[in-house]
């Protein structure tokens, strides 16, 4: 490589196209989260550096209900969108089981990030009776299903919990008609929402969601804190106990400076969204023009129809048959260029992802697919970088499959997902 | 990169000779444990922790690769299959064979790369007919020429064993010395894919119990029965349960196990002794050795070198040892050594005894 290297032997210039996984932070909350590290005072404290830390705290909390069309008192902060989930998901089960003990079902999505799922099988282990919902091949719910999961005995139902939108595909769940169909039976709703803001419109208030969950990294905030947005009269119980911060709802010192940040950050993406969506969806469609013009049998997963009300504006999910996902990541890691193959990992290696397989794809080709995701800092150059790279890439990595034989059948349209 | 100390000094090795460097970490496990505990079993995700924090400090890229499934029947069903057939396989030979050195490679080689380099402890020089010969490492205690015995030319044109100069505890120190923290993790041993080092229990479990008679070599009398010769091995003493001690009051030694019956045939030390050996399926690291070879032979891991005549006829090998050898148990790997440097090695049939005791 003649290129100049940093650690880890990559290309000193990357061309970063996993905003899904996290965004850098936005200048602004820097700046508002630099202003009060220095400042020593626990918000939780009477005196006045306390009161100073408190006013920080509740300002960001105003500023951030605002921003979603939510009360300020609504907003319960935590260490980040994993808390969130397991705050909601579990609290939510047990408040709802405690107050009547026919409530042990849980209705979710086939589809949903890790953080709710391993949760709802932590809580199957335990005794609750976990319904996975499915979706349709563009990776949305199927409303009919949840409304016979719900109908079959609406009695039993402790709550029901599906993502805003899709981390990996992208495509927006229909939250209002979910919110409808548990409402109408009393049930309560909760919903991921950590890559829908500033992304897409979130209006709190309008959808009447009961828990929505959002997290400052994915927004352009710090790492390490999160909120829970969780309507005033809904009773849940709680994961920390401690010092009864955030109403007893969440324990634990706040982290003002980071929710300083937080705060900034969804100001800014929230305010800028329409602008935002328009451009990246802009940058977005050209990269799949131009990489299919490049790799003719490349296949675009979730929704075909990539307006901004069906699939978030950043995010192209794009299948490469005949290749391994991981291979073509590898290969494009040492260009510079980095994504992701959207399949959680462990221990590092890579596994078909859930979402497709939960969509019809087979496990060849949930395993051939990459995720690119645009965010606020991405440039024409970068998407230009990646389609100037992409063809000989996809060449190699077909290589590589057919050498280590990746998938038994040859790479064709049997093999690719059949969008409808 | 296993998460072991080796691999790790070996990856910053090859990075200072200037190579472009990745680092590879296989998951060969389809179940892998957290944790390591001791030195039993390998590639735990705390392991590959371990190789990523490696990578980390040397500077290099660093991946998974999940080769569990190609592992599995390359080299897990084939261990199976031959104790099931009465003989005693070396997975690791097969592993470098078919997974480290060709599945690995090929991927490899298909994704741009040039070569493969692992911690293993062999030397490679270019000798003067151009041929590239594999010999013995400097450290005798840690070579491992003979698993990397089934390497033919152009795999071993494709290979880098950064190691095979240094002494074990060099390596060590020199893994302190660059800040790899693994300096001073046990080294694993045994299959790393039975990782309580329980073969036999490993065995009876895949293979159930395939219990039989133990009889004598000479009367044929039953002297006893066990559960399970899956799991003995040729010139075993140990574990036979035998009521009455043998009438000269020696002890007595597994013979031959015949897989089907179960039977398993024992006797007096001196009927191990075997020098005459054939085996079949040669893998030759440089050129098929055309007149017979006047060399050593090396018929188990940490095993020690007989001096032996080698004729190859094809695909059989035949081994004449010059002092006769204990112990040999068919499906073992003979490598074939001339001097230091590596001929190659056969997977042996048969063992016995033709010049008279």
């Amino acid at each position: 490589m003649n290129q100049p290297t940093t650690t880890n032997g990559a290309p000193a210039h990357r061309v970063y196209l996993d905003h899904a996984a996290t965004t850098p932070m936005r200048p602004e909350a820097v700046a508002a989260m630099t202003a009060q590290l220095s400042a020593a005072g626990n918000p939780s404290s009477l005196h006045a550096s306390g009161r100073a830390a408190r006013r920080v705290v509740e300002e960001s909390r105003e500023a951030i209900a605002r921003a979603i069309n939510a009360r300020p008192g609504e907003v319960v902060f935590t260490s980040g969108g994993t808390e969130s989930d397991n705050l909601a998901v579990k609290g939510l089960y047990w408040a709802r089981l405690e107050a009547d003990p026919r409530r042990t079902r849980i209705l979710s999505t086939t589809v949903e990030h890790h953080a709710v799922l391993d949760t709802l099988h932590w809580l199957e282990e335990r005794g609750a009776d976990v319904e996975l919902l499915p979706v349709n091949r563009c990776g949305r719910l199927r409303l009919e299903a949840l409304r016979e999961a719900v109908e079959r005995d609406p009695a039993s139902v402790a709550l029901v919990t599906v993502m805003w939108a899709n981390n990996e595909v992208g495509t927006v769940q229909p939250i209002r008609e979910v919110v409808e169909i548990a409402h109408a039976h009393g049930i309560p709703v909760h919903t991921d929402a950590v890559q829908a803001i500033g992304q897409v419109p979130v209006d709190f208030a309008a959808v009447d969601v009961d828990a929505l969950t959002l997290t400052a990294h994915k927004v352009g905030g710090p790492f390490g804190v999160g909120a829970l947005v969780l309507g005033r009269e809904i009773e849940l119980t709680p994961l920390l106990h401690g010092g009864g911060q955030e109403r007893d709802v969440r324990s634990g010192t706040l982290d003002a400076p980071a929710i300083a940040g937080f705060a900034a950050a969804v100001e800014l993406s929230v305010t800028r969204q329409p602008e935002h969506a328009a451009r990246v969806a802009a940058l977005r469609d050209d990269l799949l023009r131009r990489v299919s013009e490049q790799v003719p049998d490349a296949v675009l997963n979730g929704d075909k129809d990539c307006s901004v009300t069906n699939r978030l504006p950043g995010n192209a999910h794009i299948q490469f048959p005949g290749c391994e996902g991981d291979s073509l990541l590898m290969l494009l890691d040492a260009r510079g260029i980095e994504c992701s193959t959207g399949s959680a990992c462990s221990a590092g290696v890579p596994q078909a992802s859930h979402v497709l397989l939960a969509m019809g794809a087979d496990e060849v080709a949930a395993r051939s697919a990459l995720r690119f995701s645009l965010g606020h800092t991405t440039t024409q150059a970068d998407v230009d970088a990646l389609v100037e790279v992409i063809g000989p890439v996809v060449e190699r990595a077909r290589a590589a499959g057919i050498a280590s034989g990746f998938g038994i059948r040859p790479p064709g349209p049997a093999a690719a997902v059949k969008v409808g | 990169m296993s998460g072991g100390v080796d691999s790790a000094v070996a990856a910053a090795r090859a990075a200072e000779m200037g190579y472009d460097v990745t680092g590879i970490h296989l998951a060969l496990s389809r179940n892998p444990k957290s944790y390591r505990t001791g030195s039993r079993g390998c590639c735990t995700i705390e392991d590959a922790g371990d190789a990523r924090r490696a990578a980390d400090v040397i500077g290099i890229p660093f991946y998974v690769w999940d080769m569990s499934d190609r592992f599995h029947e390359d080299v897990v069903e084939d261990f199976m299959s031959e104790y099931a057939e009465g003989r005693t396989p070396n997975p690791c030979l097969r592993c470098n064979e078919k997974i480290k050195f060709a599945a690995v490679l090929e991927r490899a080689v298909a994704l741009g790369f040039d070569a493969v380099a692992t911690g293993h402890y062999a030397q490679l020089v270019t000798g003067d007919d151009g041929l590239i010969q594999m010999h013995r490492a400097v450290d005798m205690g840690k070579d491992q020429s003979y698993v990397l015995g089934v390497l033919t030319q152009d795999q071993l044109g494709r290979s880098l064993f950064p190691l095979g100069d240094s002494r074990k505890e060099d390596v060590r120190r020199e893994a302190d010395r660059r800040g790899l923290s693994v300096a001073n993790k046990p080294d694993s041993h045994d299959i790393c894919f039975i990782s309580d080092g329980d073969t036999a229990g490993w065995l009876r479990e895949k293979l159930g119990v395939g219990s039989g008679e133990i009889v004598d070599h000479a009367t044929g009398d039953v002297l006893g029965t066990h559960e399970g010769s899956f799991g003995f091995t040729i010139g075993q003493r140990k574990g036979l349960r035998i009521g009455r001690p043998a009438e000269d009051g020696k002890p007595r030694y597994v013979l031959d196990i015949e897989p089907v019956s179960g039977t398993v045939t024992v006797g007096p030390r001196e009927e191990l002794t075997v020098d005459h050996i054939t085996a079949f399926r040669p893998r030759w690291c440089g050129t098929v050795p055309a007149e017979p070879l006047e060399g050593t032979v090396q018929l188990r891991a940490h095993g020690e070198e007989h001096r032996a005549t080698v004729t190859v006829r094809g695909e059989d090998v035949v081994i004449e040892l010059h002092d006769p050898a204990q112990g040999i148990a068919p499906g073992q790997a003979a490598v074939v050594y001339d001097g230091t440097r590596v001929v190659g090695s056969a997977t042996i049939t048969t063992a016995l005894r033709r010049q008279p005791a």
